[in-house]
């Protein structure tokens, strides 16, 4: 395996070990996008093919996202799992107010990302949960599968890596 | 019992009961003054016994409103739809919360999306809806500038 690609630092080989090069702020930002707990909220069929995710099949937990903790304060990203209504934004914009930093958004599926089915002729439906919330990175399908998702949070480890831009 | 066999029995209890024909139930039209009278009749008489109200529909038809309410009887095993036409600028109907409870919160769902008034109900207030929301939702011809993007 090469450690280069997943640990960011360089080791130096001397005689009796070695000495590891790297940067700080890399190591965090690896540590950071191999243990991000997401946080249980799921508003409709998207959460379906979240929780799909997170079972045995899709396994979740392989790439780092262990265990979906039900309290914003523990959570590292929010899955914006389904349709945001313009009664749930408020609940929305306080569930991220509550994350502690750093935090990621993943917006899944049309609805989340767009309004999606619901972007025309309705008077309940926010247009993408990025006009309540910023997000990092966007899921297309309706409802995306595991394999999808599982692609975005991936992608979402590599922005975390890459660190800020 | 089947659909022609719970007929028989709704003609023996109901003289005046006008069926609709054509769909998967036993459908029966009323008029909205008499709702009171044969729901309770229907709920009460041992011989129907509907004692589940497992759905409540308001439909708009653009020239009227019709509401659907789907009966069922643990008793018995038979289901019953009934059908009440009301007008559309003033939709009215009697309340049934007393005679099915679970009415209370559906009868609610109706008034929010589709303005149906229901008379005597206990709490009749916007369910889905903010409380100070004008307008009904549900109705073929609701309109909302702000949050609609038309199509």
């Amino acid at each position: 395996m090469d450690v280069s690609k997943s640990f960011p630092g360089e080791v130096h080989p001397t005689a009796g070990g070695g000495v590891l090069v790297t940067k700080l702020d890399e190591v965090i930002n690896w540590a950071r996008s191999n243990s991000l707990w997401p946080l249980v909220f799921g508003t409709s069929c998207c959460a379906i093919e979240m929780m799909s995710t997170a079972g045995a099949k899709y396994d979740w937990s392989r790439f780092g996202f262990e265990v979906a903790r039900a309290t914003p304060r523990q959570a590292d990203v929010i899955i914006i799992a389904g349709t945001i209504v313009n009664k749930m934004a408020p609940v929305l914009k306080r569930l991220y107010d509550q994350m502690a930093d750093p935090k990621y958004v993943i917006a899944m599926g049309a609805c989340a990302t767009s309004g999606g089915p619901f972007f025309y002729n309705t008077y309940s439906v926010v247009k993408g949960a990025d006009h309540v919330i910023p997000v990092d990175v966007y899921v297309a399908g309706c409802p995306p599968r595991p394999e999808a998702l599982l692609h975005a949070l991936i992608t979402l480890q590599e922005q975390i890596r890459r660190g800020p831009s | 019992m089947n659909k022609e066999e719970l007929k028989i029995r709704l003609t023996e209890v109901l003289p005046t009961v006008v069926f609709e024909e054509g769909g998967e139930w036993t459908t029966m039209i009323i008029d909205p003054a008499a709702w009171e009278g044969v729901a309770k009749e229907l709920r009460w008489e041992g011989r129907l016994d509907f004692d589940y109200l497992f759905c409540v529909t308001a439909a708009d038809w653009k020239t009227h409103i019709v509401m659907v309410y789907h009966l069922t009887s643990t008793v018995h095993r038979h289901t019953l739809v009934v059908k009440a036409k009301l007008d559309r600028d003033r939709p009215v109907i009697r309340t049934v919360a007393d005679v099915w409870r679970t009415a209370e919160f559906h009868e609610r769902e109706a008034f929010d999306l589709m303005g149906v008034e229901f008379t005597g109900h206990p709490d009749l207030r916007r369910l889905f809806m903010t409380d100070e929301w004008v307008g009904w939702p549900l109705r073929k011809d609701y309109d909302d500038p702000v949050n609609m993007i038309k199509l």
